[in-house]
């Protein structure tokens, strides 16, 4: 019965995978350029309103981050639902933000100090209420320069 | 002699460990995205002298508690308020502080609005309700508005100076952009032209 018999020849040939960690090393490079390793774990919600008429902030070193937003579910039930201020790793009162930047002023060199920019990282949800509050208590301690953090897109996207 | 060749290392799982370090890459990444609008709020300032600044000098937005637009005592849609903004701005329907008329405006020239860029003032202001967004998309459209008139007028005097077809954002790109050729001494001399032309003077109430 050697007609039924199965060709030997005919098997597809395995497809070769040397190269596939040359891929794969490829792709990691790329991400490990491009990371930037989050220094903050966030524990509100940050979504970012958009516009179209910004600039970069350039010297990520001279920058102090200031995130307002709702707490996150896993904190809801602790603080509540309103908006309120994360400060490094915490939640903080609008009192406590003139520590904060005296601290972040601190940690940088003396000369470095005047280019300090305040990058505002606020939720859309949020209101202007506790915005206001954080500005006015940053011109109490002279931290003039602010950046409202936004994303690229269309302001027609924050509704 | 027998010359024995050394064992080849097995490389077959070096795929695992790539991907490995891949898939937590991949999850710890969070693209740069740190751009936005640049404000520089006033300084602190005790000394409460009245400034005298005439009312149609003054272009006044403000935003209620439930999102909506005001603008000189009329509701406005956010759509319209670049181009009221703008044809506010440049008015120039008198003269500035020195007496000079604004030769580059190409406004209506009407009394009753902005004497000049230079004397124009944006008040915002907004309720302690307003939500962010809504004061983020305003401030956006108020910040295009200048930019909209510095554009345009970086267009007009750029070929000038030999900066052809370039606008306000590109010259202040290529300023900073450290592998730009140009010349730099001259492109920083029309940029601070055309914001002394049309400074951005955006007042916020509190």
């Amino acid at each position: 019965m050697s007609k039924f018999k199965k060709k030997k020849g005919g098997d597809l040939p395995a497809v070769n995978t040397a190269s596939l960690p040359d891929i794969v090393f490829m792709l990691l490079f790329f991400f490990m350029v491009a990371t930037v390793m989050r220094e903050d774990t966030l524990m509100i919600e940050n979504r970012l309103p958009s516009a179209d008429q910004i600039e970069k902030l350039e010297k990520k070193n001279l920058v102090m981050y200031i995130y307002v937003g709702k707490p996150s579910s896993q904190y809801k039930a602790k603080y509540g639902e309103e908006a309120r201020i994360q400060l490094n790793d915490k939640f903080a009162q609008v009192s406590e933000i003139a520590a904060f930047i005296a601290a972040e002023r601190a940690s940088k060199r003396e000369e470095e100090v005047p280019f300090l920019t305040t990058s505002l990282r606020v939720d859309k949800e949020a209101n202007m209420g506790i915005v206001g509050d954080i500005k006015q208590e940053l011109r109490k301690v002279n931290a003039l320069k602010i950046n409202y953090t936004t994303t690229q897109g269309d302001v027609s996207n924050n509704n | 002699m027998a010359k024995r060749a050394a064992p080849e290392v097995n490389a077959g799982s070096m795929a695992d460990i790539a991907f490995l370090l891949l898939i937590f890459f991949l999850v710890t990444t969070t693209m740069e995205k740190d751009s936005g609008i640049s404000r520089k709020l006033p300084p602190m300032d005790d000394s409460e002298e009245d400034v005298i600044i005439k009312e149609k000098n003054i272009f006044k937005v403000s935003l209620n508690g439930r999102d909506q637009l005001l603008v000189e005592d009329e509701l406005m849609e956010l759509k319209d308020l670049r181009a009221a903004a703008v044809e506010f701005l440049d008015n120039g329907g008198g003269e500035n502080a020195n007496g000079e008329a604004c030769d580059y405006c190409k406004g209506k020239r009407d009394a009753n609005s902005s004497d000049h860029p230079d004397k124009a003032i944006i008040s915002l202001k907004n309720n302690r309700e307003t939500s962010y967004k809504m004061y983020i998309s305003v401030q956006n459209e108020l910040v295009g508005a200048y930019n909209e008139l510095r554009n345009r007028r970086a267009l007009e005097i750029g070929p000038k100076s030999g900066f052809r077809d370039m606008n306000f954002i590109e010259m202040q790109k290529n300023f900073k952009d450290v592998n730009w050729p140009g010349n730099k001494t001259k492109l920083e001399e029309v940029i601070d032209q055309i914001k002394a032309e049309y400074p951005q003077k955006l007042s916020e109430v509190q």
